[in-house]
């Protein structure tokens, strides 16, 4: 289950909100998996169906997590033609076990679906999301 | 002295868990070599068809090294090398 507070699914979904069409993407950094730090991250595709973070951009938010003590507990992105579940592609490229995968779907304007996954060894497992 | 590499949580499988080991190469292909001779699998991670796999993201120090020469790339004694996978998906 992810535990994530209001202000923080807020801010995801005005990211995600602002650069539609194209997909948006980032991290809420963290420690013993608790969603804190909002780090939104540039979409390096600009790509309404494709994201990748920016590979200089990651290695400076990374090691800025390491020097911390935190690590990646959410990496989310959306989708916004499509539902807010995991693509093949995401499902491929998933590389942090232990992060939650919040996907949100900008597809309805006025409804924004925002919705959890664990994704390990190509494995998904939807997880509820508890909003607090 | 020899080089760091930071291996990243889904790689530490290959490492017994460790955050960092040392290697040595005067190259990154020859220090990813002899990284996989110290932990059998890895090379096949982070190397495919003679380069770098296309989602791992390889850092000399603070350079991506797509951006210095890829897996031709110098290494020196000293150096800090860390791998990162690419954080990527979308809906295509």
């Amino acid at each position: 289950m992810l535990t994530i507070s209001r202000d923080l699914v807020d801010k995801i979904i005005e990211h995600a909100r602002k650069d539609h069409p194209d997909e948006a993407c980032g991290v809420i950094a963290g420690r013993d998996g608790v969603p804190e730090r909002f780090i939104p991250m540039e979409n390096a595709e600009r790509s309404p169906t494709f994201y990748r973070f920016d590979s200089m951009e990651q290695f400076r938010v990374w090691r800025e997590m390491d020097d911390r003590d935190e690590e990646p507990v959410v990496i989310y992105h959306s989708h916004t033609a499509t539902e807010a579940y995991p693509s093949r592609t995401d499902v491929s490229y998933a590389s942090e076990p232990n992060a939650h995968y919040v996907l949100v779907s900008t597809r309805d304007e006025n409804d924004v679906e925002f919705r959890s996954y664990r994704i390990v060894d190509g494995v998904v497992t939807e997880e509820e999301v508890r909003i607090v | 002295m020899a080089v760091e590499v930071r291996i990243p949580t889904i790689l530490r499988t290959y490492t017994g868990g460790a955050k960092a080991v040392k290697a040595e190469g005067s190259t990154l292909d020859e220090l990813i070599a002899d990284l996989e001779a110290r932990h059998p699998g890895i090379k096949e991670r982070l190397v495919e068809e003679g380069s770098l796999r296309r989602f791992v993201n390889v850092y000399l120090n603070d350079e991506d090294v797509r951006f210095l020469g890829g897996l031709e790339t110098p290494v020196s004694d000293g150096d800090t090398v860390t791998v990162l996978p690419a954080v990527a998906g979308g809906a295509r």
